[in-house]
């Protein structure tokens, strides 16, 4: 047991060292990170085009299981299974609108990031506005009420009261 | 106190609309399928793999579409729940076995006390999924006699579920 106990500074050598090597785990682990998840990313390598209009479209969709994601950002299989159908379409030749019409009417409007404005979208679309309109109304009137007290005379015994609190001599009045 | 009424009543009308958004389950996104007839699908079925099935064959029932497999944990909470519902021979329960193994998927059945399906259909790629909406599994839709989608119950089907809201409908379909 004796032999176990060391003096403090070969205590703090060994955590030094410890702590290099840790460092130099984390770098190499680090570098290697972006290398592994390109790798879990590996698609089938295809006509560079059609991947781009199959990523530009998916950016626009979102990924219904995983909440706050896009169909590009995610990995989940719904996603893969999405993008597989929208490589697909594209492929076969449809344009972007018959494509998001093709989501749409399997998973409703919710699937889109940008919703189309109709009857039951105004108040998504233009609350902010009327939000902007409302305050700016209500900013205005407050001030032009401030603007309006501030122009008003003291009445005679404001004015006493203020002449006694300030302490100044009566003929001060201007 | 009057200068506080304002921003009280703003409070109030703000902590209303947060009440109501906590209360809603973000999961469960409304189907545009509702009223529209069922997607068209034509698929070998899982215990007699020569045999196929589609919508047609359908024709003249109220039916339930179970979309269910092997991988999927909740289902085997709702596996009972369908079980119970085959042996009342209320209504005809398909199943849609998705992105699963077909040796997989009847193991599974056997293990968690047997088939409730009439038949199900094998959805290995999960193309007739996705022409249903299907974004999770369980999902269950109510299919009229004339093959169309009148409700979708998302998640795993509970007895409340279809005492309340699912066999009602089913009923008064069969009916009219």
């Amino acid at each position: 047991m004796v032999k176990e106990i060391m003096n403090l500074p070969a205590c703090l050598q060994k955590l030094a060292l410890a702590l290099r090597r840790l460092l130099i785990v984390l770098l190499l682990t680090a570098g290697l990170q972006p290398v592994l998840a390109a790798d879990g990313m590996a698609q089938p390598v295809g006509d560079p085009v059609v991947e781009a209009r199959v990523n530009k479209l998916a950016e626009e969709l979102r990924c219904l299981t995983c909440m706050g994601q896009s169909i590009a950002d995610s990995q989940s299989s719904f996603s893969s299974d999405m993008k597989r159908e929208i490589r697909d379409m594209v492929k076969a030749g449809k344009n972007d609108k018959e494509i998001i019409e093709f989501m749409v009417q399997r998973y409703g409007d919710f699937v889109l990031y940008r919703p189309p404005v109709k009857s039951t979208t105004w108040l998504l679309w233009g609350g902010p506005f009327l939000l902007l309109i409302l305050s700016l109304a209500f900013l205005l009137a407050k001030l032009r009420k401030r603007r309006g007290q501030a122009a008003t005379e003291l009445t005679e015994t404001e004015h006493q009261a203020a002449v006694q609190l300030l302490g100044k001599r009566e003929g001060d009045r201007p | 106190m009057r200068r506080f009424l304002f921003p009280l009543a703003v409070f109030i009308v703000l902590a209303g609309f947060l009440a109501a958004g906590l209360r809603l389950n973000p999961r469960e996104v409304p189907s545009p399928l509702i009223g529209k007839p069922v997607p068209a699908f034509r698929l070998a079925q899982l215990q007699a793999g020569d045999k196929s099935i589609g919508p047609e064959d359908l024709r003249g029932k109220v039916w339930l579409l179970n979309v269910w497999a092997s991988w999927c944990v909740s289902c085997r909470q709702e596996h009972p729940v369908l079980i119970e519902l085959d042996q009342q021979k209320k209504i005809t329960i398909v199943g849609l076995n998705y992105k699963d193994e077909r040796a997989a998927a009847i193991s599974w059945l056997n293990q968690h006390g047997g088939d409730p399906y009439m038949v199900s259909a094998v959805d290995a790629d999960g193309r007739v999924g996705i022409d249903f909406g299907v974004y999770g599994v369980p999902e269950t839709f109510l299919v009229d006699k004339n093959g169309v989608i009148r409700y979708k119950h998302i998640g795993p089907v509970t007895a409340e579920a279809l005492k309340t809201k699912i066999l009602p409908l089913a009923e008064e379909l069969a009916r009219g």
